[in-house]
């Protein structure tokens, strides 16, 4: 296999120009025999060159077949290349890896559903980051991302007082709409702890007025931490600096911990979830999350399903509906996520696949975090996401997760859709009862 | 320490405030903090149209803010809230305001001697405030706040120089140190997390992260010899000075003093590790096996394990302790490695009376809270209780308390349980 595609990214470059043969041989089995056991061995051996992988990747099937877009093909250059090479393998290797690794899978893990004895390729990939990781060889973008985690615990570079003051602010707009609407800040003991990614005090602050006004209605007794740990996003599980994401997500549980809340509810995001409830958590020694975590998904159709939030009118245009990979392969929530959507909206059209043979946002996994350099690798990489949607024929999609609309965004312009995209929180603030004020 | 020995130890139930008319006094009543005396109950209150301000026992304070946030009593009793007014802030204490309006001010701490620190913006500079005066220098950005046991010196983590957008590797020279009362360390490190202060409030110790690999402690600016994958918050030997800190080696955690592997044990974790009173045994929060948490003495686990515990009391004496377990919803007691009988929907961190003879938690069950002291509930629930206080002679407990709308200030007996 050639690999003719090799994109300049400034951290790809400086870290592949500090390695020397020695500390790429010793990284690597550092990696290989101090942080994996039998399950990458296992697969590592069992794979039968099948081919049954290579159409369950968008990258493959946007690039018309070529087998170096196949998992077993990313695999194969990757791990594979290491293993036949006895872990001496030299620089331009390790930045094709990183490449691979980093920015043409989006660890959704669809293949698994597709590989007859149950390779994981998102763990080999993982696996991979790692390594690149450990030799200092990752994409600019999401190191600068995995920085701010490190300085600010956030990914956003908000300091701790542009926190308190979004979420204040955020109040002050929600009370012209609904004067007695609290956001109640460290609040101990409330039932909900509700955390956030942080593009959505950087970036998307009507998602904290519209959970916070549903959330009001309702009646749930929530709060929202003053204190770093309020972002429940893990950008270094991707990036592959493990030790962040462990002390990531221990202070995460322990803000909601502390702050003697029941429940942590996350908004619409997906790969937190991942970090939450299957890497980060088990990072710290916890087997399960240390305090149920729920996603939006569930706590939104909870409050719908018990009355607590009544639809005044459901959406009436056509609508069709993501599946986040990380919420839906990873979670299990298509059910919910569909009795939502049938209870705000007359018409929901499938994609075709659907459920957990959906296909990919190609921005998640760390992908978009990847930035600019990359965009067009997400673009030409998933051509066939861009045909899926317009094969709905319908102008709105419903999508959960913030990668994703990060991801599907892009593509709608791309492509030319000519599509919106809503979370469930945009719909049901939408179409929701409200309340008369005076 | 505020000297309890002064406070009304006489046994008994005694109503403070009627805090249920409040509602009628008030557009809308906040969330309830008791005083640590249990004489004093308090609220931030809507007054009016975008006007508010904070309520003790049924007097509100006479300036209206246009918000107020973050209600604390300090140990001494005052009540403390950040407040706005327009546009700025300020710490407002019993009423009174610190002289200063601020860009912003947040995170209120105390001292034992009634100090009161505050992390505080100005001018998009970043710093703390002791009892309203400020650092002399600020700084881009500045975190993990941290205050001495004198309740009179202050440290961060600090940001000493600017950086491009996304230049990683400026980043990664390093450009954060710890700053103490506000003069930062010479040293740079890539990060610095959780500064602590000695007992005698003069030396700091905090984690620092080297590269992206390499993490230790630094005291005084100064690394430890030693380099570990992963490292905790740091503590000190309230006696030796020692440094004691949890470390990461080859997957495994274990407990480090002076950069130097001081157990003999490795875990799955080990984390919130805290030194006796004498300095004689360290105890912290470990996991002996993957998802199985307990409690280890000098790295001698407790027998016990629960997938996750929490919340870590020492006696005062140093050679007891207790901390709450938690598996699924339940969250269960447990001292001295025995699990006390029964399970909560939620507990608090237990206290130890200073004799360190008796153990009580604040307990919610089915909706109610109260106290429960060695393993026995107290005989009667509460719509809201706060966290129980033992008299200093060990045979009392206050439990400050609202039931039906009345505060009350509750006395009992120890062997009332």
């Amino acid at each position: 296999m050639t690999f003719d595609r090799k994109i300049e990214d400034v951290g790809l470059e400086r870290g592949v120009s500090r390695l020397t043969p020695e500390r790429i041989e010793t990284t690597i089995r550092s990696v290989l025999e101090g942080e994996t056991g039998a399950k990458l061995k296992v697969y590592a051996e069992t794979c039968m060159h099948c081919g049954l992988c290579s159409e369950a990747c968008h990258y493959y099937m946007s690039h018309d077949g070529d087998p170096t877009y196949s998992p077993a093909g990313k695999v194969q250059q990757t791990l594979g290349e290491i293993l036949r090479k006895n872990c001496k393998v030299d620089g331009e290797f390790v930045y094709q890896m990183a490449q691979i690794a980093y920015t043409e899978c989006n660890l959704c893990r669809r293949c698994v559903h597709f590989c007859p004895v149950g390779i994981d390729t998102g763990y080999i990939m993982s696996t991979m980051r790692r390594i690149c990781h450990k030799l200092g060889v990752t994409p600019q973008y999401i190191q600068d991302t995995a920085h701010s985690h490190s300085a600010t615990m956030n990914q956003m570079w908000l300091k701790d007082d542009e926190w308190i003051d979004t979420l204040q602010w955020q109040e002050d707009e929600a009370r012209d709409e609904l004067p007695d609407l609290r956001i109640p800040i460290h609040k101990e003991g409330a039932d909900i702890y509700y955390s956030v990614i942080a593009p959505e005090p950087k970036f998307r602050t009507q998602l904290i007025y519209q959970a916070a006004y549903i959330f009001n209605v309702a009646g749930v007794d929530f709060t929202m931490p003053a204190d770093p740990g309020w972002d429940n996003s893990d950008m270094c599980m991707f990036s592959g600096d493990f030790e962040m994401m462990g002390r990531l997500k221990k202070r995460h549980f322990e803000s909601a911990l502390d702050l003697k809340c029941k429940r942590i509810v996350m908004g619409e995001c997906g790969h937190a979830f991942r970090s939450i409830y299957d890497n980060g958590n088990r990072w710290d020694g916890w087997d399960m999350y240390p305090i149920e975590v729920i996603h939006s998904v569930e706590f939104f159709w909870d409050l719908i399903s018990s009355g607590k939030i009544k639809i005044a009118e459901k959406f009436k245009e056509p609508i069709t509906i993501h599946d986040p990979c990380n919420i839906i392969r990873g979670r299990g929530l298509m059910e919910q996520s569909r009795k939502l959507a049938h209870a705000l909206c007359e018409n929901v059209v499938e994609m075709t696949p659907n459920l957990e043979h959906n296909y990919c946002c190609a921005a998640g996994g760390g992908v978009i975090n990847c930035g600019p350099p990359f965009k067009n690798v997400r673009m030409t990489g998933n051509r066939v996401k861009a045909e899926q949607l317009k094969a709905t024929g319908v102008k709105t999609i419903l999508a959960p997760c913030h990668n994703c609309h990060g991801g599907l965004e892009d593509l709608v312009h791309y492509y030319e859709l000519g599509m919106d995209i809503k979370f469930f929180g945009d719909l049901i603030y939408e179409l929701m009862e409200k309340p008369e004020v005076e | 320490m505020p000297d309890a020995s002064t406070w009304d130890w006489n046994p008994g139930k005694r109503e403070v405030q009627d805090v249920g008319s409040w509602s009628d006094k008030f557009e809308w009543v906040e969330e309830f903090h008791a005083s640590p005396d249990g004489e004093k109950v308090g609220a931030v209150v809507k007054t009016g149209e975008m006007e508010f301000t904070s309520c003790v026992n049924g007097e509100a304070w006479d300036e209206k803010f246009d918000r107020v946030f973050y209600s604390r009593f300090s140990p001494d009793g005052r009540l403390t809230g950040i407040a706005q007014s327009e546009g700025e802030w300020t710490l407002c204490v019993d009423g009174q305001n610190w002289p200063e309006m601020y860009g912003y001010i947040w995170d209120t701490k105390f001292g034992p001697d009634g100090s009161i620190i505050c992390a505080v913006q100005q001018d998009m500079e970043y710093g703390m405030g002791v009892d309203g005066v400020l650092w002399e220098k600020f700084y881009e950005n500045a975190n993990n706040f941290s205050v001495a046991p004198d309740g009179k010196n202050t440290a961060a983590a600090v940001q000493v120089a600017s950086t491009p957008q996304a230049d990683i590797d400026l980043f990664q020279k390093g450009l954060y140190s710890v700053a103490v009362n506000g003069e930062a360390w010479d040293t740079v490190f890539m990060n610095c997390y959780t500064p602590v202060f000695d007992a005698e409030s003069k030396r700091v110790a905090c984690q620092v992260r080297r590269t992206l690999y390499d993490y230790t402690i630094a005291v005084d600016g100064k690394i430890w010899q030693r380099e570990f994958q992963c490292v905790w918050d740091p503590c000190f030997n309230p006696v030796t000075g020692v440094v004691a800190a949890p470390v990461r080696l080859g997957g495994a955690w274990t407990m480090a003093q002076d950069g130097e592997v001081a157990w003999g044990k490795t875990f799955a974790q080990c984390w919130h590790q805290q030194f006796s009173a004498d300095g004689n045994n360290l105890w912290a929060i470990v996991a002996p096996s993957f998802g199985k948490f307990t409690v280890a003495k000098n790295g001698d686990a407790w027998s016990v394990v629960s997938p996750v515990v929490v919340d870590l009391a020492v006696s005062p004496d140093g050679n007891r302790a207790a901390a709450l377990g938690k598996d699924g919803y339940d969250y269960s007691v447990i001292v001295d490695g025995n699990r006390w009988s029964g399970s909560f929907a939620m507990a608090w961190k237990p206290v130890f009376s200073p004799d360190s003879s008796h153990v009580a938690a604040k307990v919610e069950k089915n909706g109610s809270f109260t106290v429960v002291l060695d393993g026995k509930p107290y005989s009667e629930e509460f719509d809201q209780c706060f966290e129980p206080v033992f008299s200093p002679c060990s045979q009392k407990v206050l439990i400050p308390a609202i039931k039906d709308g009345k505060f009350q200030r509750i006395v009992a007996n120890v062997s009332d349980f």
